[in-house]
């Protein structure tokens, strides 16, 4: 595929703005592109878009981390999301087993544009079809609610 | 004012009436890609101003974009709105609550916006109410209505409300003198009016925290008190007030009160006479009133008053001065400079303008030509600063575009007529369609006009959109000001009747403080839940509290039983999302007030009283999502003592 068709298809889904016609036309005339449009680096694939770019990693859980996070989930997501059973959105109490902390992390703060662009969380919300609601947490907030979920899968 | 005005044609030549009723000559667009260029706003892009429109006898203030005159939203003010249950849900039904019980409607007429240093600042803006005289303040953080105070010896709000240069205060003059006091005194035939009606000037201030407090009234004669100015710059400090029927008629007025060649503007110096109420003066008289607001916990609370401070001008002097005005004067405006006073002389052939530093002069050196009950009447030649001539018939109302032009309303002649603040001489006019009474440039009553564009708010539609049987909005044109020659560029169906309006450019609004959704940590609401965990159902006698929590898409609880003929039941609903414009519905079969729209944050209260026995279900809404559909719920209602137990649940 030619370069300048890769940055089309990229603009195209990073921006949703439109293109010269003629030529998402023949980006679109590509199965190639069809194929691997997804557009995203390797680095967005594993870890979603978002505001967090870097690898969080998760080790020794600090405990009040996880109660800041435990009471933030209880207001902003406990409404769809259990440990054990699907709800409204997927069950949480193994999330770490598919997703990487990164990955959650993109998803809270970001959910439109992971549902827009990122290829996992658009098969989820064919899945679901209730969008994930953009709660306007804080990145801090965020962070400890992955404390308190990885709090969770260990048990 | 309208049937005032519309009664004066039958003593009109039948040229004037043929302009009224005929269409009126060619339109004078420059070209129509021009005028829509003009006015377009590309999709996804922002108006430049924020235009604010009175309703009327809607009760109620919409706000449009300019240039584009699209509809952007109504607040609710003095009316109840079913759309988001304002004035029907538990939070908000006070803040309709007045001295005469729940008042669920009103005649809103003039917005006002809160002004630092003369000119608008984008926190407020205010809103009179004329029957039910009260004046609200609506927050344009929020562009929620967030208090209301009633004003007591007040025979309608009309001139009102006019803020002070720094909104020190906001002034309100009764429009109807009627007799004050105690029942006997206030029950007096209506011949007597001479001789025991009055009127009252009111000045609310502004308190530190925002809120307002009514400060002191000034007794004035029993005259029609029509409307007002605040003086800004060198003539901040006083305010000025129109008035008619200074022959005290009490009956057929349009013929009875258009006797005299000249009424009064009514010039009033506030500072002194709250200097006055600082130290303790006058009277405190026994008046009930009320002030409802909303504070932190998005509750609406109503606090009673049983007295005001009445300043009376015959025994403070100082206060007031009359400047004689021809014929019942309509509109006063004073100039961005705070020297000149416009007055609409609405059945004058001139438009006299008065000058602030020859009225001070006056005063000094009591150039009087009388005194009308107790107030000195200042001698017009010595105030006047000149007039307009041939200024169209039934001149009401004044802007300005802040580089020395005027530009006033003529009702009768259909017009918009610019005049030079230096010469007094009408340099441009422009036909409107039909018959403008008030007319608002952005900041145009302010020291800073932003004169680009100007709002023709006209009574008269026929002709201008699609017929909708004998019912139609009102009508506003949007005209170009920016040149020379004044260029009609768009017209544009208003809700109600506006009166007055103003404008302010978006971006001292847009800014970062502005509400968009309600933090659920900061949700003081005493019946609101901040999880799914915390929905319950509580018996208390025979009153059924549910709390409950809305995300898109469900309610929890759903399913609820254990409700008895004869039980009231309180909805509490909280919607959980925390992003914007995401607000949930609710409503139940058989609720007689209207459904909540419950913003991301908030927690509001629908009462509902089951009137038969059986399963009734409930819903949002609000199109929230694509499963918005299976929003919804039951609640089963058993008969009078039956032994259902309470329970409640989602997704069991
Ligand atoms: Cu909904």
């Amino acid at each position: 595929m030619k370069l300048s068709g890769w940055i089309i298809v990229t603009a195209l889904l990073l921006g949703g703005c439109s293109g010269d016609s003629t030529e998402s036309n023949e980006s679109e005339s590509s199965s190639e592109a069809a194929a691997t449009s997804s557009g995203l680096s390797e680095f967005e694939l594993e870890h979603g878009v978002g505001p967090v770019d870097e690898v969080i990693t998760l080790e020794s859980l600090d405990p009040e981390m996880v109660e800041a996070g435990a009471e933030v989930f209880r207001t902003k997501c406990s409404a769809c999301h259990k440990m054990s059973e699907r709800y409204v959105g997927p069950a949480l109490g193994d999330i770490f087993e598919t997703r990487s902390p990164t990955f959650v992390m993109n998803m809270i703060l970001n959910p439109e544009g992971m549902v827009k662009e990122h290829p996992e969380a658009k098969k989820m919300l064919s899945q679901f079809l209730t969008p994930m609601p953009n709660q306007n947490l804080t990145r801090e907030q965020a962070r400890s609610i992955v404390e308190y979920l990885a709090s969770e899968n260990e048990q | 004012m309208n049937a005032h005005i519309l009664h004066t044609l039958r003593y009109l030549p039948l040229a004037a009436l043929v302009l009224i009723l005929g269409a009126c000559s060619s339109q004078e667009l420059g070209s129509d890609a021009d005028a829509a260029q003009q006015v377009y706003v590309a999709p996804g892009e922002y108006d430049e101003f924020y235009g604010f429109m009175s309703g009327g006898y809607s009760g109620q203030l919409s706000v449009y974009g300019i240039p584009s005159g699209r509809h952007i939203y109504t607040v609710p003010v003095f009316s109840q709105l079913a759309t988001n249950g304002y004035g029907y849900n538990e939070e908000t039904k006070a803040m309709l609550e007045t001295s005469y019980g729940f008042v669920p409607w009103g005649d809103a007429h003039h917005p006002e916006l809160s002004q630092t240093d003369g000119v608008p600042d984008g926190r407020y803006i205010f809103i009179n109410e004329n029957n039910t005289p009260r004046v609200a303040k609506i927050d344009l953080n929020s562009f929620q209505t967030t208090e209301i105070i009633e004003i007591p010896n007040s025979g309608g709000n009309h001139a009102s409300p006019f803020v002070t240069q720094n909104t020190e205060y906001i002034s309100a003059a009764t429009r109807f003198s009627v007799p004050m006091g105690d029942d006997g005194e206030r029950d007096v035939a209506i011949d007597s009016y001479a001789e025991n009606f009055q009127g009252t000037l009111s000045f609310i201030k502004m308190q530190d925290d925002g809120s307002m407090r009514l400060d002191f009234q000034i007794l004035v004669p029993g005259f029609d008190y029509d409307l007002s100015h605040a003086g800004k710059g060198p003539s901040h400090g006083w305010s000025f007030f129109t008035s008619y029927n200074s022959e005290q008629a009490h009956t057929l007025l349009e013929v009875n009160a258009s006797r005299n060649d000249k009424d009064y503007i009514a010039a009033v110096n506030w500072a002194k006479a709250a200097e006055y109420a600082a130290q303790g003066e006058g009277e405190m008289v026994p008046a009930d009133y009320v002030r409802n607001y909303i504070d932190s916990d998005h509750i609406a609370k109503t606090e009673r008053y049983n007295e005001v401070r009445v300043l009376d001008p015959t025994e403070l002097p100082g206060m007031i001065y009359y400047l004689p005005t021809p014929k019942s004067p309509h509109g006063v405006d004073v100039s961005p400079d705070g020297e000149l006073i416009v007055a609409g002389g609405k059945l004058s052939t001139v438009i006299p303008v008065h000058s602030f530093s020859k009225m001070i002069e006056a005063i000094e050196n009591e150039d009087y030509e009388g005194e009308e009950q107790g107030i000195p009447v200042l001698r017009y030649d010595a105030t006047l600063a000149g007039e307009v001539q041939n200024p169209g018939l039934g001149p009401l109302h004044t802007e300005f575009d802040g580089r020395g032009n005027a530009y006033t309303t003529a009702f009768i002649s259909s017009e918009v007529v610019k005049w030079s603040l230096e010469t007094f001489e009408v340099l441009d006019r422009i036909d409107t369609y039909y018959s403008p009474g008030h007319l608002m440039i952005p900041g145009g009553d302010s020291r800073k006009p932003w004169g680009k564009y100007l709002v023709a708010l006209n009574k008269i539609t026929k002709d201008r959109y699609l017929p909708t049987g004998p019912e139609l909005f009102h009508s506003a044109q949007l005209i170009d000001i920016s040149g020379d020659k004044m260029r009609l560029l768009l017209d544009f169906p208003t809700e109600g009747e506006p009166h007055y309006a103003q404008a302010i450019p978006a971006d001292l609004i847009m800014d970062d403080d502005m509400v968009r959704f309600y933090p659920l940590e900061d949700n003081q609401n005493p019946h609101a839940i901040t999880s799914e965990d915390q929905a319950r159902v509580e018996r208390d006698g025979n009153e059924v509290h549910v709390y409950m929590t809305t995300i898109r898409t469900h309610f929890a609880p759903d399913n609820i039983e254990g409700i008895k003929m004869g039980d009231t039941v309180y909805f509490h609903v909280t919607n959980l999302e925390q992003d914007w414009d995401v607000p949930h519905g609710f409503t139940v079969r058989g609720a007689n007030t209207s459904e909540l729209l419950i913003m991301p944050g908030e927690t509001r209260t629908l009462v509902w009283t089951p009137d038969r026995v059986g399963v009734a279900p409930f819903y949002c809404t609000d199109f929230c999502s694509a499963l918005h559909q299976e929003m919804q719920g039951y609640i089963r209602v058993s008969p009078a003592g039956s032994d259902v137990p309470i329970s409640f649940g989602t997704g069991e």
